[in-house]
Order: structure tokens, then C-alpha cells, then sequence
């Protein structure tokens, strides 16, 4: 079992360092568990998940982000990546003129040692396997990265280099808005086909729908930089009849 | 002004040019006598300098003589260069013919000629008399081409007879080794009526010493051929280089050409293409990677003669470190030549703070039934792609290499042939490996 530790962390940005957007988090995920953190807009889960995944744009100003107790604050993006971490955007980049097939080979070339090559054939069968369990067109592989995509593509292309990559860690965000329904089952399909004692996943959505198709062990909810409350599924159950309004009543006082 | 009269150089100078021509007596007079004529103009006209339109921007110092030689007449080891599906090839090494696979039979026996400069001269001279310089580059380089008619040793004649159609490229490569050595490759590709057929030069330095190329095309398309034609230098980071394009279409043409730049201290290349035939169309191609202090100077001139003609320019630099390119190019539109469309884009990737992209694109149009259009944009690489690749796992000099090649696809896109894109790619990858 392995674990990711946020510990006491807070989140700036890297251009205005002394305005807090995540304050003071903590929350352990270890492998085998789904953490759900749902949460209003603008409460900080985006910047949370590309603070931990390393997003130049953001500074950890206190506070620590550990797998196995070692800290990754000083790992560069890439090197959190292969140590383990995976970030599933909420708003995936397009990358021109690089194909799928490309881009996912060049991804695990570099999870390889020096001297060592990617089996191009055994390569090829794992990647359409993938792609044929979560129905996208294995036309796709000689797509460009993203570009073009529809919202539900782009979804589904996450959670494709997901399984391809086999991350110790999942930090999904917002993996399931914009999708249909049929898109959406698809997406949780393949997500439940990762879970297991080997994947850790922190599941960040505005949304309980999700919560039906992917069933979390625990569940948080965060409100201005913190996470407010902790429970299980019922916690989302009760939030989707309440909605976010009393949890602002609540903690807005509680932090002014 | 500077201005550089007489020949001051040691090593390309009227001796050596003397010795030269004299070792050639064999070769027809007309050839002999455009090699003096050239030779005279080189020594009349002046260095470029700083106010000449034409290299602005250029490091004019850069582009000093004095240290190169006429290449000794030896061959060393020719570095191998991917084999791909072709129809024929021919090796140089610095001037000497040092491989070549013959030419199948049935394009022999169909009018096909695929054959050294010498040879050429030896048995088809007034073909080549007739196309040879026939429409001359001017964008400034006129006293490098001079010099490369001067000293022309090493280069290739393609001949494609009416209709005969080659489907495999001819591929022809040229190496440059050995300290100050230069080499002058001259190429002249004539499609007559309906024929069709690619040639692909690759020009790469065998060694990593300092050394001097000037290379002259002339590309020639009958009334409806079709000519794909693809030169790729790799020359070392220690090499000047020039390039001069002519490429002439007639009626109902079609003219692929790809340039991609990778080698080279100080690289110039300068592109003429003139539509000369209504419905003639030329496609201008250039990919380019600069590197540490590399300068790539490119200068295009897009000449529509005839109506209803078109042309698509699309250059593409990368630019790495403290790198520099220079993009100028210009449409001119003829006032006969009404329903022209004219495309000349240049985009630059800046993969470094303190790389420096020139632009200067420019239109000049005559004919008032036109669609013309130009366009240069410079950017960084967006710092979203950069990250979304790095948070995959790949570093972020794999990433630049990959977010380099997403930005050529476009162009390399536009090959007919897989296995050159291949190839192509291949080659472009070498310059992110070399360190
Ligand atoms: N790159 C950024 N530039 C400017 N403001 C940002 C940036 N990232 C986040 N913020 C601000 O931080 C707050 C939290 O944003 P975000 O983490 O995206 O919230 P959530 O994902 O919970 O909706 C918002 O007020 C948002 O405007
Ligand atoms: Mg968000």
C-alpha cells in the first residue's frame, strides 16, 4: 500500500504568492481508495490537483505533498508524473500536429530506463485494447492530441492515457462535466477498471451523478481553500438535496 | 560601402579558378565559357552590405571568403543516410561521384536521364545548355551563384521526357568533409510536358569542421507536369551555406518543393519560384531548426506571370537557444495576371527567450482580380501544452522536440510519400539529439 499525504498545504499563485487559494488542506489518500472532494466553483480543487501535479503556475507556500513520506515539491512536473502521479484535466490541452500514438509512446518511452525501447507491436496491442474497452475509434491514435475533440472525446482521452500509464495516484478533475450520460458511463466504466490496491484516486467533481457510477469510499467537501467536511457516500447524497448554499452559510462566517 | 573588388582570398582565388577550368578542357566550350563569365562576375560584384534591402538583418560579417578551398579531389567516408523506395541515386563526396545505383533500364529506354554534371556534359550537353541558368535567382545572392557556376563540379542533371511518369523519387546526396573544404553543387531538374517526377537532395557535412557550400537549382516543369522536389541540409554547425531555388512552371504545372534546414553556422536560402503557364501552381515548403547561435536567412519571391495561377507559401522555423532566422518574402502579381491566388505564411516557434525571428512579408500586386494574402506570427510555446506533456512524464526537452514536430506535421503532411516523411523526420530528429 502506498500513500499521498497533503499535509497542511497551502496553494498561491506564483505571480501574487501572499493571496491564499487552497488553505491549509490535509488529506491522505492511499491506494485502493477513491476520495471524492466536491465543492462549489471558485473553491480552489483545479488548484489544488496542478498544485500537487506541479503546474508552474502555482506556488505551495506552506505545507508539504508526500507519496511514502518523501515530498514531491521539489520534483519537476515530469518527475512527479513518473513517480507516480496522475493528473486527468479538467480543461485538456490541445497539442497540434502530435498524434495520440505519438505523444502516449513518447510517455512511456520515458518511464524507461536509458537503452531501453518501447516494444512497438506490444505497445500498439495494449493501446487498442484501451481504446476499444473505452469505445473510442482507434482511428484516434493518428489523431493530434486533443485537437478538435469533442468535450467528451477530450474526457475520454484522459482516462485512455490513464490506464495506459498506470498512475499510483489519479487526481481526476471534473473528469465527468460535459458528458452525457452515455459518455459518462463509459468514462466510469474505465475508471472502475482501474480501481484497485494499485491506484490511489483523488476525484474531484461538482456533481453527485458521478458519485452513482463511481462509488467513493470517502467523500470531502471543500469550500474556500479547505476541506469543511468529511464523510461517506451519504455526505454527497446530502449535498446534492441541499445543495452548496448551507455549506457557505455555514463556513463563509466561520472564515470571515 | 564595402566594397570588395578584387578577389583577396587565398583559397578560391583566380589560380585556384584557373587550375580549375583547366582540369576541364575536356567539358564543352559554352560550359567553360559561362564558368569564366561567372567567374568575372563574382570578382565584380560587391560583398553584400548593409544597405542592400536584400540581407537585411543578415550578419553580413558572417559571410567572409577568405578561409575556403576548392575541395581537394578526394572522397572520405560518406555518412549513411536512411534507404527509402527509389528510383535512383547519386552520391557525392565533396566533389567526386562516389555511389550510385543505375538507373533502371525501363526509364532508360523511356528518355529518362539521371546523371552527373560531367556526365551530362559529355552527352547531353545542349540539353542541359538550353535549361542551364535559364532563369536566374535574383534576390541578392547573384555573387554566391556566381560563385557556384565558377566552380560547379559536383551536381545533377534530371531529365524527364514528355509523359513519362517515375513514381519513386531519384534521390541524390551530397557530403561535404575536411577542414575549409566547399563545395558547389549545381542541380537542374527539367520536366518536360506531362511528365511527373520527385527529386530529393540531402546535403550533410561529413565532419564537424568549418566549411563553405553554394548550391544552385534549376527547377523546370513542362505544361501540366508535376514536380516534387526536396532538398534537406544537414551541414555542420560550422558551415555557410547558400541556396539558391529557381523554379519555373508553365501552363497547368504543379511544383511541390520542401526545403528543410537544419545545419550550419550561417545558412542562407534564397527561393524563386515563377508561375509562368496559366494554371500553373508551385507550393514553397520550408522547415527549419535553429540552434545555439545558428542564423538561417531565408528569401523568397513568389512571381505570378499568367492568370488564373497559384501559389502557397508556408515556412516554418523552430527556434531554439539564441538562434536567429530572417523570413522576407514577396508577391508579385503581373498586371496580365488576373485570377491569381497568392498564399506566403511564415510562422515561427520560439522555443527560447532569446531566440530572434525577423519577418518581412510583402505583396505587390499589379492584376486587380486577385486573392492574395501573408502573414508571419512568432509565439512561445503555450506553456498548457508545455505542461500537459510534462505531466505525462516527458521531459521537457522531449517535450519541445515533440511540440516541434506537432508544429512541422502541417508541412511534412503535405509529402505524398510515407517513407520520406520518414526519412525526413528521422533527419529532424538528429538535430535534438546532437548536442
Ligand atoms: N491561473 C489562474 N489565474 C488566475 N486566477 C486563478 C488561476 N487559477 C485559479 N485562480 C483563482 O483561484 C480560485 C480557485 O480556482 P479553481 O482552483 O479553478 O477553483 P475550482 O476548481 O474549485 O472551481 C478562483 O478564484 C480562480 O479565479
Ligand atoms: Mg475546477
Amino acid at each position: 500500500m502506498k500513500s499521498l499525504e497533503i499535509r497542511d498545504l497551502t496553494v498561491a499563485l506564483t505571480e501574487s504568492p501572499d493571496q491564499p487559494i487552497v488553505k491549509g488542506l490535509s488529506l491522505t489518500i492511499k491506494t485502493g481508495e477513491v476520495h471524492a472532494i466536491m465543492g462549489p466553483n471558485g473553491t480552489g480543487k483545479s488548484t489544488l490537483s496542478k498544485a500537487i501535479a506541479g503546474h508552474p503556475d502555482y506556488k505551495v507556500t506552506s505545507g508539504d505533498v508526500l507519496i511514502d513520506g518523501v515530498s514531491v515539491l521539489e520534483m519537476e512536473p515530469d518527475e512527479r508524473a513518473r513517480a507516480g502521479i496522475f493528473l486527468a484535466f479538467q480543461y485538456p490541452a490541445e497539442i497540434p500536429g502530435v498524434s495520440i500514438a505519438n505523444f502516449l509512446r513518447a510517455a512511456e518511452q520515458a518511464r524507461l530506463a536509458d537503452g531501453e525501447n518501447v516494444d512497438a507491436a506490444a505497445y500498439y496491442k495494449r493501446l487498442y485494447s484501451k481504446m476499444d474497452s473505452l469505445k473510442i475509434d482507434r482511428k484516434f491514435t493518428s489523431r493530434s492530441v486533443n485537437e478538435g475533440f469533442s468535450g467528451g472525446e477530450k474526457k475520454r482521452c484522459e482516462i485512455l492515457q490513464m490506464a495506459m500509464l498506470e498512475p499510483t495516484f489519479a487526481l481526476m478533475d471534473e473528469t465527468d462535466s460535459g458528458l452525457d450520460i452515455d459518455a459518462l458511463k463509459i468514462v466510469a466504466e474505465g475508471v472502475n477498471n482501474l480501481r484497485g490496491d494499485n491506484l490511489g484516486v483523488m476525484m474531484i467533481t461538482h456533481y453527485q451523478r458521478l458519485l452513482d457510477y463511481i462509488v467513493p469510499d470517502f467523500v470531502h467537501v471543500m469550500y474556500d481553500g479547505r476541506i469543511v467536511k468529511s464523510g461517506d457516500k451519504s455526505l454527497a447524497i446530502e449535498l446534492e438535496a441541499k445543495g452548496y448554499d448551507w455549506i457557505k452559510e455555514e463556513f463563509a462566517t466561520a472564515s470571515a | 560601402m564595402t566594397t570588395v573588388s578584387a578577389s583577396p582570398f587565398t583559397g578560391l582565388d583566380a589560380e585556384r579558378f584557373a587550375t580549375h577550368l583547366a582540369q576541364r578542357s575536356y567539358l564543352p566550350a559554352w560550359w567553360i565559357a559561362a564558368k569564366q563569365e561567372a567567374w568575372n562576375e563574382f570578382n565584380s560584384l560587391p560583398m553584400p552590405s548593409r544597405k542592400d534591402e536584400h540581407w537585411r538583418f543578415a550578419n553580413l560579417k558572417g559571410l567572409a571568403l577568405e578561409d575556403f578551398q576548392v575541395p581537394e579531389d578526394h572522397s572520405s567516408l560518406v555518412p549513411r543516410l536512411p534507404d527509402f523506395p527509389q528510383a535512383s541515386e547519386i552520391i557525392f563526396s565533396n566533389c567526386q561521384v562516389v555511389g550510385r545505383t543505375g538507373l533502371p533500364q525501363e526509364l532508360a529506354d523511356q528518355g529518362v536521364i539521371f546523371a552527373s554534371l560531367d556526365e551530362a556534359l559529355r552527352d547531353h550537353s545542349d540539353l542541359m545548355r538550353k535549361h542551364f541558368q535559364r532563369h536566374p535567382v535574383q534576390l541578392g545572392g547573384q555573387k554566391f551563384i556566381a560563385l557556384n557556376v565558377a566552380f560547379a563540379a559536383s551536381g545533377t542533371f534530371l531529365y524527364v521526357p514528355k509523359g513519362v511518369k517515375v513514381d519513386l523519387p531519384f534521390v541524390v546526396q551530397h557530403t561535404l568533409s575536411g577542414d575549409r573544404q566547399s563545395i558547389f553543387p549545381h542541380t537542374i531538374v527539367v520536366l518536360e510536358d506531362q511528365a511527373e517526377a520527385s527529386l530529393v537532395e540531402f546535403f550533410v557535412s561529413g565532419d564537424t569542421k568549418s566549411q563553405l557550400a553554394s548550391g544552385v537549382n534549376d527547377l523546370h516543369a513542362g505544361q501540366n507536369a508535376k514536380l516534387t522536389y526536396v532538398g534537406a541540409q544537414n551541414w555542420s554547425d560550422d558551415t555557410l551555406s547558400f541556396q539558391a531555388n529557381s523554379i519555373h512552371a508553365e501552363r497547368d504545372a504543379h511544383i511541390q518543393c520542401l526545403n528543410v534546414h537544419l545545419g550550419g553556422r550561417q545558412a542562407r536560402h534564397e527561393s524563386h519560384s515563377r508561375l509562368a503557364g496559366p494554371g500553373s501552381h508551385c507550393d514553397m515548403l520550408a522547415l527549419t531548426v535553429a540552434k545555439e547561435a545558428q542564423e538561417f536567412d531565408q528569401r523568397t519571391l513568389q512571381t505570378h506571370q499568367a492568370p488564373h495561377t497559384t501559389s502557397n507559401l508556408l515556412y516554418k522555423n523552430a527556434l531554439i537557444d539564441t538562434a536567429k532566422t530572417i523570413f522576407s518574402g514577396l508577391i508579385v502579381v503581373d498586371p496580365d495576371a488576373q485570377q491569381t491566388d497568392a498564399y506566403q505564411t511564415n510562422r515561427n516557434l520560439l522555443l527560447s527567450d532569446k531566440a530572434e525571428a525577423n519577418s518581412l512579408p510583402g505583396l505587390e500586386i499589379q492584376a486587380n482580380d486577385v486573392r492574395c494574402s501573408h502573414g508571419a506570427t512568432s509565439g512561445r510555446v503555450p506553456p498548457e501544452q508545455e505542461f500537459y506533456l510534462q505531466s505525462r512524464g516527458i521531459d521537457p526537452a522531449k517535450a519541445h522536440e515533440l511540440i516541434v514536430f506537432g508544429f512541422f506535421e502541417e508541412v511534412l503532411s503535405r509529402l505524398d510519400n510515407e517513407q520520406l516523411h520518414t526519412v525526413l523526420s528521422d533527419l529532424i530528429q538528429s538535430k535534438f539529439k546532437k548536442s
